[in-house]
């Protein structure tokens, strides 16, 4: 007996019991549906990290203090901003900004606010992708070469601190002085940043009358210096001529530890793919779960159906039906079970993710990739579970399966 | 057509070991139309098992058209089965919810016939019991006699050399019994082997030859119609032991 009529007979044998193969297929459809949804929106969130490591900025090198290895002195200044600037030095780097920061109330009429204060260069707004602005306009060169006292705040800020009136224009206290605010950023809505609840001053201004650290040199640091790649491919290139102009500037010997340490974009989105390639294996376990137990009741009905059948293939084993011919069919009606389960889950959960994605204003692609792993894994469902019960079938005597009541 | 040598067969029921058949000799000859009686415990269920070949024998030779078929694997039986010999069982045995062309062609599908002449030979054996109008009909739309009669043509649909029927008329009123055994013997003029293993004398009358078993042997064997003569025109009677001739009567009946 050839498959295409195991296959016949098989359908045959659902056909005749409707209810109880939707029933069955209902537990693969769940599982199935499951790892589609569940997939999908861990892709979806995946993309959407990524869309928003890259929204940072694009090649960008984040260079901060080594804490392990500057004995609690902050060790970046100025001068190795101005030495990273230097094309000669570092070709591969096409921009440098910096920002120090510290935590400060900051007021304004009635109201105030706990925030992070940098201080910046004004070339940050460019290098961050933060030049967008609700109001107003951006800290200039000459505000930050005039030590002015001016600020531009995110948009919590601005609802924070002015609720009813425009921001731009009015003045705000930060650590006793008064400040002009001229602009306010566009609301970022990342998760990522915490642009929306900063204040930006000139780095000027910020080193002469917030900060209050000193290097070990007695130097005014700043906190973080931002160095943006001239491209994607020299970003290695950059990192190199980075790490090598701050040793050389730092005067550390050949063998000691850096005083300073980079991050580079691409280490970030290496850090975040790791973060979301748990999660998406986290939520495919659990989806993996649902399939099993969908694989368990495909068993369960196959076990009921095998004996509930007994006389049936007793019948077919009288008539000449062999072994195998008896294995086949039942393992071929668990299989189209889990089948068809599966591609109804396949549909059911591209469903689901997008409802969810919708309401959770993500876009949860289906990939070719979890459609063939989810149709794949429900097809094994149906083999691994169906041919225990399948060979119980095949395994009956035809004696007392025709003598069975 | 069938020789049996020596047969032996015993089984294991708890502590107690059941000797069914204890080196049983039986011979049937092509075209025969014959009658296995026995008492229950006989041995006459085990003896139609091994003549189907649903079983083997512990020991012994059994010879089916020519053939060895005594030490058998399971689907080495099931091919004989499918080749060999027809089955009509006392409670039809059909496939539930299944049309009556598809029950019929059920063994030929097992033997890798193609469809069309599956089909085709479906439907002549179901127009050779009369059932020619009814292809469609599935079992819980056919009488009992009717569906008796869909399992006689899944019996014969294969060309067996032997039709097996274990109490045929067992689930039958007395008239559509009639009738069933009215095309076993229409079908035995036809040339086709029919063993009958029955309790009924009235059965086991319509038979050429009747071969009483009695402890695991052949215990004798008469020719049917002479065997049972003072039974004729008698009330049918039922399946219970006591219709069966004792061995001081048959004796005495019928040499």
């Amino acid at each position: 007996m050839n498959l295409s009529e195991s296959l016949l007979t098989a359908l045959d044998s659902l056909r005749s019991n409707k209810l109880r193969a939707a029933l069955t297929m209902l537990g693969v459809i769940i599982g199935v549906a499951a790892v589609i949804a569940l997939l999908s929106i861990g892709n979806g969130v995946t993309a959407s990290i990524n869309d928003e490591i890259n929204a940072i900025g694009t090649n960008l090198i984040v260079i901060t203090t080594n804490a392990d290895n500057s004995d609690g002195y902050p060790t970046l200044t100025l001068a190795d901003v101005v030495a990273l600037s230097d094309p000669s030095r570092v070709p591969a780097v096409a921009d440098v900004a910096a920002s120090v920061g510290a935590g400060f109330a900051v007021t304004a009429g009635g109201n105030s606010t706990r925030t992070s204060v940098e201080g910046v260069t004004d070339n940050y707004f460019r290098v961050n992708n933060l030049e967008e602005v609700a109001g107003g306009g951006l800290l200039t060169e000459n505000d930050v070469d005039t030590r002015a006292r001016v600020a531009v705040i995110g948009d919590g800020v601005a609802e924070d601190l002015f609720p009813d009136s425009y921001p731009v224009g009015q003045s705000i206290k930060i650590n006793g002085a008064s400040y002009e605010v001229v602009g306010v950023l566009a609301p970022s809505g990342s998760a990522f940043s915490d642009t929306d609840s900063s204040v930006f001053v000139p780095i000027s201004t910020a080193q002469a009358r917030l900060v209050t650290n000193r290097t070990r040199q007695g130097e005014k640091p700043v906190s973080a210096i931002l160095a943006q790649a001239a491209n994607a491919d020299v970003n290695e290139a950059a990192l190199e001529q980075i790490a090598e102009v701050l040793r050389e500037e730092h005067g550390i010997a050949y063998a000691a530890e850096d005083d300073f340490q980079l991050l580079s974009q691409a280490d970030l989105l290496d850090t975040a793919g790791q973060i979301t390639g748990t999660l998406t294996a986290f939520l495919g376990a659990i989806a993996g779960i649902s399939l099993l137990v969908g694989g368990i009741g495909i068993m369960n009905i196959m076990l009921v159906s095998v004996t509930e059948r007994t006389r049936e293939i007793g019948i077919r084993k009288a008539v000449g039906a062999l072994r195998r011919d008896i294995l086949t069919q039942f393992l071929l009606e668990s299989v189209v079970l889990s089948l068809i389960g599966g591609i109804a889950g396949i549909i059911l959960g591209w469903i689901i993710a997008t409802i969810a994605g919708r309401a959770i204003d993500l876009a949860a692609p289906l990939d070719v990739g979890t459609v063939v792993l989810a149709t794949g894994f429900a097809t094994a469902v149906g083999l691994v579970f169906g041919i225990y019960p399948a060979w119980r079938a095949a395994g009956l005597r035809p004696i007392e399966a025709l003598r069975y009541e | 057509m069938i020789t049996m040598r020596n047969i032996t067969k015993s089984y294991h029921m708890g502590e107690n070991v059941v000797h069914a058949l204890r080196g049983l000799d039986l011979e049937v000859r092509e075209g025969e139309f014959l009658a296995i009686m026995g008492p229950s415990g006989s041995g006459k269920s085990t003896l139609m098992n091994i003549l189907g070949c649903l079983d083997t024998p512990d020991s012994g030779t059994y010879l089916l058209g020519g053939e060895d078929v005594s030490q058998l694997t399971d689907d080495d039986q099931a091919r004989i089965r499918g080749r060999r010999v027809g089955f009509v069982f006392q409670q039809f045995n059909l496939l539930p919810r299944t049309p009556a062309l598809k029950q019929v062609a059920l063994p030929l599908m097992y033997a890798g016939l193609t469809r069309e002449e599956r089909m085709r030979r479906a439907r002549a054996a179901l127009e050779r019991v009369g059932l020619g109008d009814r292809t469609d009909h599935r079992p819980d739309e056919l009488s009992g006699g009717q569906q008796q009669r869909v399992a006689i043509a899944r019996a014969l649909v294969n060309e067996p050399n032997i039709i097996l029927a274990d109490e045929p008329t067992g689930a039958l009123d007395t008239h559509t019994g009639e009738e069933i055994l009215a095309l076993f013997e229409e079908l035995n003029e036809q040339g086709i082997t029919v063993i009958v293993i029955t309790h009924d004398p009235d059965v086991a009358a319509r038979a050429g030859r009747v071969v009483w078993i009695r402890d695991g042997l052949v215990d004798h064997s008469r020719d049917g119609a002479t065997a049972l003569v003072a039974r004729v025109g008698n009330p049918p009677l039922t399946t219970e032991e006591g219709g069966i001739p004792s061995r001081a009567t048959t004796k005495g009946g019928a040499s």
